[in-house]
């Protein structure tokens, strides 16, 4: 991870924009952002925002390489499409905040303790082994991603939300004793790899 | 009239025991007095929603989608596919519109796909549950099915986010889309005239890794149609189905409310009043009971 980013770092020296062009998902787009700032009032979390989106592509196109794969605030973004129907360029907005984290995470930058971040490296973890999202088992890693005494604390405040949801046959127990999934999860992750080694020697390219 | 039949993608919450499993019962209720037959995608696999991504990253997240759309090709050819989950609509709505877009991309996920020998085409219609009842049915028809009108009960319709953005629903605006509003009135219930959280955003999958702001969140949703007077809430969504009814208790001790509102699925509200029964439309699935549901659907 590290050494990708040592490696990202040498080769686009002074040119982030570049960068973010070749590396992240729909960041060709990041050059049309004309500075209007109507994404900017447009996210739900917006007050927990350090820097909104028309802040990013800003820093993107100012080289602020650092500041802006380590923010917190892309996770930040709840996948609402708000900007993406205001955006009067168009702008793709909510997949570059997508490719912004997720790039940032291969690199190693993004923070560590973001609790987004946490969740969608479960979530993705969970459904890749059987092809489906095993709620209980998903649920379960939620609660228990700070730890032990964290997990217990949070188990305790949900209890009466998984009594309901148990009750009313929302959530099974026997989920937790493998469950739903797909006959051929093998074929699935044949797939996801392939995939992933096509996305990574794309990047390889663009890097050399 | 003749069976309707479409290739149906149901996804990860509306398994058996799973967070939205009272949803696929009402649907199929639903779908029974409407004659539709869905025929679901054999061994489909999860979208991965909005939150996959940041692991998945971009091809392997839009493979995702693509196994699904070949396998549907396989089983179900020239059917359009039907979600009736937001997230499985969206993201699959979307992978299909950048694989005809990027030849290159489809060239890379057929290439990935072929280690399970599959191929995709992605040339079929992906839509919504909802656009199924609009489109092909129309308010009229739907509206001529009912038996036990929902008089009286005043229903906010809660559309929020992915259900109505990117890409709409019947051409309605994003702002104020009034497809909910049309349903509720065409079973007989009573619309808001205004709801202003009608399509505020309630934290989706954030709900989970960011508890307290979105609870602030879901906590307008539910005051804003007290405030005008609503009975019930009706959503088409199921993370927005979840988020706003379990975590009121947890709202009603951080803000000292009284929430007790329940949030049905439009599915619900049209079995129940397609004259189906307590079971049949769901109902033994509201962790808060739909009270004046029960009492119509029992008479
Ligand atoms: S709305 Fe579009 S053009 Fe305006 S600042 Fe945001 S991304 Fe840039
Ligand atoms: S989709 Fe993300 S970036 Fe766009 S308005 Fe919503 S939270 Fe903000």
């Amino acid at each position: 991870m590290a050494d990708l980013n040592v490696a990202a770092i040498e080769k686009y020296r002074n040119n982030f924009l570049k960068e973010v062009e070749a590396n992240v998902e729909e960041g060709e787009w990041v050059k049309m952002c004309m500075q209007c700032g109507v994404c900017s009032g447009s996210c739900p979390l917006g007050s927990a925002w350090d820097h909104p989106p028309q802040e990013l592509f800003m820093m993107i196109r100012a080289g602020k390489r650092e500041e802006v794969l380590t923010s917190d605030s892309m996770w930040m973004c709840t996948s609402c499409y708000n900007c993406v129907v205001r955006c009067p360029r168009g702008l793709p907005i909510t997949h570059i905040m997508h490719g912004l984290a997720s790039y940032a995470l291969r690199l190693g930058l993004a923070p560590k303790n973001q609790p987004t971040r946490k969740f969608a490296v479960l979530f993705w973890e969970n459904l890749v082994k059987t092809g489906r999202v095993n709620e209980l088992k998903l649920g379960l890693n939620l609660y228990f991603m700070n730890g032990f005494i964290e997990g217990i604390k949070t188990a305790l405040g949900m209890q009466k939300i998984g009594l309901g949801m148990w009750k009313t046959k929302r959530m099974s127990p026997m989920e937790f004793f493998g469950g739903h999934g797909c006959k051929d999860a093998k074929g699935l992750q044949a797939i996801l790899k392939k995939a992933r080694e096509i996305e990574d020697a794309k990047r390889q390219k663009f890097n050399s | 009239m003749a069976k309707k039949e479409y290739s149906f993608y149901p996804g990860c919450s509306s398994q058996k025991g799973a967070s939205a499993s009272n949803y696929q019962t009402s649907v199929d209720a639903m779908c029974d007095t409407l004659d539709i037959q869905l025929n679901e995608i054999p061994d489909w696999n999860c979208c991965s929603a909005s939150i996959g991504y940041a692991e998945g990253g971009e091809l392997p997240r839009i493979a995702l989608t693509a196994r699904n759309l070949a396998l549907s090709e396989q089983a179900n050819p020239g059917q359009d596919v039907v979600a009736t989950c937001a997230a499985c609509w969206l993201s699959t709505r979307e992978s299909k519109d950048r694989l005809l877009e990027d030849s290159q991309l489809m060239k890379e996920t057929n290439e990935a796909l072929a280690q399970a020998g599959l191929k995709v085409q992605a040339n079929q219609k992906i839509r919504h549950m909802v656009e199924v009842l609009i489109e092909d049915f129309g308010y009229d028809e739907l509206g001529a099915k009912v038996t036990k009108p929902l008089e009286g009960i005043k229903i906010a319709g809660y559309v929020g986010c992915q259900t109505n953005r990117p890409f709409g629903i019947d051409g309605e605006s994003f702002e104020n889309p009034m497809y909910l509003d049309k349903l509720v009135e065409t079973m007989g219930g009573e619309p808001l005239e205004a709801y202003d959280k009608k399509v505020q955003c309630c934290g989706g999958a954030l709900a989970f890794s960011e508890p307290e702001k979105s609870q602030a969140m879901i906590k307008d949703i539910i005051e804003s149609a007290y405030d005008h007077g609503a009975e019930m809430i009706v959503t088409p969504c199921p993370v927005c189905q979840m988020n706003t009814e379990v975590y009121q208790e947890h709202i009603n001790k951080k803000y000292n409310t009284k929430f007790n509102m329940p949030v049905v699925y439009y599915s619900t509200l049209m079995s129940v009043a397609y004259g189906k029964g307590y079971k049949e439309s769901g109902l033994d699935g509201q962790i808060i009971r739909a009270k004046k549901l029960e009492e119509i659907s029992k008479r």
